[in-house]
């Protein structure tokens, strides 16, 4: 029989970097927005503020690791899990860091009808990443979403906050290489 | 124009009544009125939906007949489905009728027929809601409410639920993931499954029982077809994505899913593909979550984070991948789950369960190496017969014994001994912290779900809880010293198996503390279900059980060690020792009443000697949280406070025969545990001889340094992530 399995007794952590104590500008940028809220009129209500804190957050750190997370829940005295429970229900909320660049293929219907799963396949192929993961350099993730409201344009991929229409398998390379060049 | 009244009927048009170009045909209904003398301008007004559009009838449309009579002939083109007004100027008496398609028009009682005063805005917002604003008076007492269930009138409180009518009426509707705990005033109602649909007289989707409250003249129908129907087909479509594993699943015979399959005659899978798969987690001693079985009632989030406050569970993801997981979506081990087992106690099926060990037992009875003693919690007693069908309200200690001795147990002990123990050395530790007016107020710590609690969320008042260990584990440690040394057998050679009413005092005995040089103080821990079971599969027939009576030395108890059981039992135990001691008379009375019931937070003075003891007694860990940031906050002192982890203590611990939501069950285990007490020959734990047998030969005094080393415990800071 196993002793004692239970691993969270405190001790100090030299694995993960805490981002938080890392990016101390970034932490105070994040407190003070969260200390900005009306919370003291909220009673009871504060659980209302939390989309707009994970936005912000996001906006700053760029993904919601977990310290973040216990910051946001301290804040808004909410259970941690409530606040994973919404973050892994919004697509655009993310726990895991994101790449540099952002490669979102849609695979709403008119895309999908018109070989989005084929562009997806390919930008996996080439950045040798699965849909939902990071390259390991950290320049590019590779997601899906649902329509963008583009469907002329179909398949349709939001390079960032580009838009892309009308995409075929060749020019998935050209992207890549544009985005490779711009991060220079 | 004359002084007849207004009148106001609502109309509900079941067709579109469109006009047909090309045969001619223009619908229309007719509306029949008589009025008091001649109206100069009839006018027929037909207030469209909820009232902001309007449609006039009136010149050519309306005839006169003869006595004051009209006809208007009302175009029906224009009027969509749905419910309507009709306003008939100066009318007295009003006929509708459907000229050309009866089926077209249906109408309901008239609204204003004794209010003749009401002018027509008055009408108007009566009907809709609207009208002129009024300043705002006292909040006048809502009127009750008159519904009608299955044809049988009845009067409720507003906001009551469809469900609770029902309740009342001793009409039942199924439910599945609608929980509630009344002795705990909890209500989980997601109206997630949406099997409890009924069918409501104009409304035109099916209502979900347990979370729509009833309005006045609500017609309610439980038993529809349509109703029943869809309820079946909710199953169905839960069905699809559950495994149909039942005969090897943990909750066989219990799953709350299963046993409606069974009354809704479900004998076919209707609805089959992809299921959802996920790893189960059984990383930790007490729970495994085998997430595969998950129906998303969500009851396990509302045990653990509004009655427990732990925290721990919630809903992750979404649509087909949408599952209940910690933050992270990590094991239950790595999270600061305290294994009290409220979420097992939840689930309706099989998603959450015990982690079995009763393999473990029989293993460790078949192995003739081996000496097997076996110890029994003070709850398990209230609630081991439940499982046998037994109704709730007694103890079956004596079957109980001569089950576990069928079992082949060398030896049948008892944790109530330890639990006088504990009440030996926690006693004189609080009147020491008393005397010295320091280290206030003394905490409980035989709750290894309480204990885990602390160490994570209150790490700072880590100084309060008593340091004596629980009576589990004092009674592990005294086995494999004193017992193991008097009858001559090597630690090693010696199992110690536990029942427990508990799922928390799984993980409590694997804690490394408590395996001194390697070796556990408890091997084995199984859950009063897990007792039951193995009962079952030895064929011992409960009702031919003889009685019989614990093994010494270790099986000897007084009443102050049967309350454990209950909230406020080991506070009342520990005031039984601590008041004579400090008094150095008997107690006159042994029953402190006040600290006493299922509440989740009560609190007591209880007089000793010329000293005013303040006590608090609270169970389920969000009471108990309550009560802490009260004493943090200075908004409370207290000289001794008991804490469980389980809602109304161990009778209701997350390993005992499942309640189903009934808390009158609880109310009888109870019961059963204080004239268990009652009947008891001794009632203070500082009388038992065996006891004081154990001082005098190993121990030497309460306090002393041997039993420190082997009756008290340390506790550690935790993660509060």
């Amino acid at each position: 029989m196993a002793s004692d399995t239970s691993t969270n007794v405190t001790t100090p952590t030299a694995d993960a970097p805490n981002l938080l104590d890392a990016f101390p500008d970034k932490r105070q940028a994040l407190e003070e927005y969260l200390d900005s809220l009306p919370l003291a009129r909220a009673a009871g209500r504060k659980k209302g503020f939390l989309i707009q804190s994970l936005h912000r957050a996001q906006a700053i750190f760029g993904y919601l690791p977990e310290e973040v997370q216990v910051l946001v829940a301290k804040k808004l005295e909410l259970h941690l899990s409530e606040v994973y429970g919404v973050i892994s229900f919004y697509s655009f909320f993310t726990d895991k860091p994101v790449g540099k660049h952002k490669i979102n293929v849609c695979t709403g219907t008119a895309c999908f009808v018109r070989g989005a799963d084929i562009i997806l396949q390919e930008f996996a192929r080439q950045l040798k990443i699965s849909e939902g993961e990071t390259s390991e350099d950290g320049m590019f993730s590779l997601g899906g979403l649902r329509c963008v409201g583009a469907c002329s344009l179909a398949p349709v991929v939001m390079v960032n906050e580009d838009v892309e229409g009308n995409v075929e398998p060749p020019m998935v390379k050209k992207i890549i290489r544009r985005c490779m060049q711009e991060g220079e | 124009m004359n002084n007849t009244f207004t009148q106001i009927h609502t109309v509900k048009f079941q067709q579109p009544l469109h006009a047909d170009v090309e045969t001619n045909h223009n619908p229309a209904f007719e509306v029949r009125f008589e009025a008091d003398g001649e109206i100069p301008v009839p006018q027929v007004v037909i207030w469209l939906g909820s009232g902001e559009e309007q449609h006039v009838v009136q010149g050519e449309q309306i005839r006169k007949g003869i006595n004051n009579t009209y006809v208007a002939t009302v175009p029906a083109n224009l009027i969509p489905i749905g419910d309507h007004m009709l306003q008939v100027q100066g009318c007295r008496k009003l006929d509708l009728a459907t000229a050309i398609e009866p089926d077209w028009v249906k109408t309901s009682k008239p609204l204003n027929i004794d209010t003749p005063s009401l002018t027509t805005q008055q009408l108007l917002a009566r009907r809709f809601g609207k009208g002129p604003v009024r300043p705002t008076e006292a909040k006048p007492i809502p009127a009750m409410v008159r519904v009608t269930v299955n044809g049988q009138q009845v009067v409720v409180e507003p906001e009551t639920t469809i469900l609770e009518v029902t309740r009342q009426l001793g009409i039942r509707i199924p439910t599945l993931c609608h929980f509630k705990l009344d002795s705990f005033n909890v209500e989980h109602r997601m109206g997630s499954c949406r099997v409890c649909v009924v069918e409501v007289e104009d409304r035109h989707n099916l209502l979900p029982a347990c979370c729509t409250p009833v309005v006045d003249g609500m017609k309610i129908k439980t038993n529809s077809l349509r109703a029943i129907n869809a309820r079946r087909t909710m199953l169905d479509l839960i069905l699809s994505d559950h495994p149909k594993e039942c005969l090897t699943c943990e909750a066989n015979q219990s799953c709350e899913l299963q046993n409606l399959a069974h009354e809704f005659g479900l004998h076919k899978v209707l609805y089959e593909g992809e299921q959802s798969t996920y790893a189960i987690d059984l990383a930790n001693e007490a729970i495994v979550r085998n997430l595969d079985k998950c129906i998303m009632c969500r009851r396990c989030e509302t045990a653990c984070n509004e009655i427990q406050t732990v925290g721990i569970l919630s809903g992750v993801r979404r649509g087909f991948e949408a599952v209940v997981a910690p933050t992270g979506e990590k094991s239950l081990a790595d999270t600061k789950c305290v294994f009290c087992g409220q979420c097992v106690a939840a689930c309706p099926v099989g998603a959450l369960s015990a982690n079995n060990r009763t393999y473990d037992v029989w293993t460790a009875l078949n192995n003739p190496r081996k000496k097997v003693i076996v110890q029994t919690a003070p709850a398990v007693r209230a609630a081991f017969h439940e499982a046998f069908d037994k109704p709730a309200g007694s103890c079956s200690t004596g079957k109980l014994v001569s089950a576990l001795r069928n079992l082949g147990f060398d030896h049948v002990f008892d944790t109530d001994f330890a639990a006088d123990l504990t009440i030996m050395e926690e006693a004189t530790e609080f009147i020491a912290r008393l005397n010295k007016n320091e280290n206030l107020p003394i905490l409980t710590s035989c709750c290894p779900g309480w204990v885990k609690f602390f160490e994570h969320q209150f790490p700072e008042l880590m100084y309060m809880p008593s340091t004596a260990k629980s009576p589990q584990q004092m009674f592990g440690a005294i086995a494999k010293s004193y017992y193991a040394n008097k009858i001559g057998v090597n630690p090693e050679d010696l199992v110690v198996v536990s029942v427990m009413p508990c799922l928390a005092k799984k993980y409590e005995a694997s804690r490394s503390e408590f395996a001194p040089g390697g070796i556990r103080d408890v091997d084995i821990v199984i859950s009063t279900r897990e007792l039951a079971s193995m009962c079952k599969e030895a064929g011992i027939m409960y009702d031919s059980l003889p009685e019989s009576d614990f093994d010494n030395p270790l099986g000897e108890s007084s009443g102050a060690g049967v309350i454990f059981a209950a909230s406020g039992g080991v506070l009342e135990a520990a005031l039984r020792s601590a008041s004579e001691w400090l008094t150095g008379e008997t107690l006159a009375n042994v029953d402190f009443e006040a600290v006493r019931g299922l509440s989740g937070i009560r609190e007591a003075t209880v007089t000793i000697g010329d000293t005013q003891v303040k006590a608090a007694v609270a169970s389920g860990l969000g009471n108990a949280r309550r009560l802490l940031e009260k004493i943090k906050a200075g908004d409370a002192s207290y000289h001794a406070i008991e804490i469980m982890a389980c809602p109304g203590g161990c009778i209701n611990g997350g390993g005992q025969p499942f309640i189903h939501g009934d808390t009158r069950i609880l109310e009888k285990r109870r019961a059963a545990i204080y004239a268990e007490d009652a009947h008891k020959p001794i009632r203070k734990s500082h009388e038992n001889e065996y006891i004081k047998k154990l001082y005098e030969e190993f121990l030497g005094e309460p306090g002393s340094e041997k039993a420190h080393q082997l009756l008290h415990t340390h506790f550690q800071k935790r993660d509060n992530l």
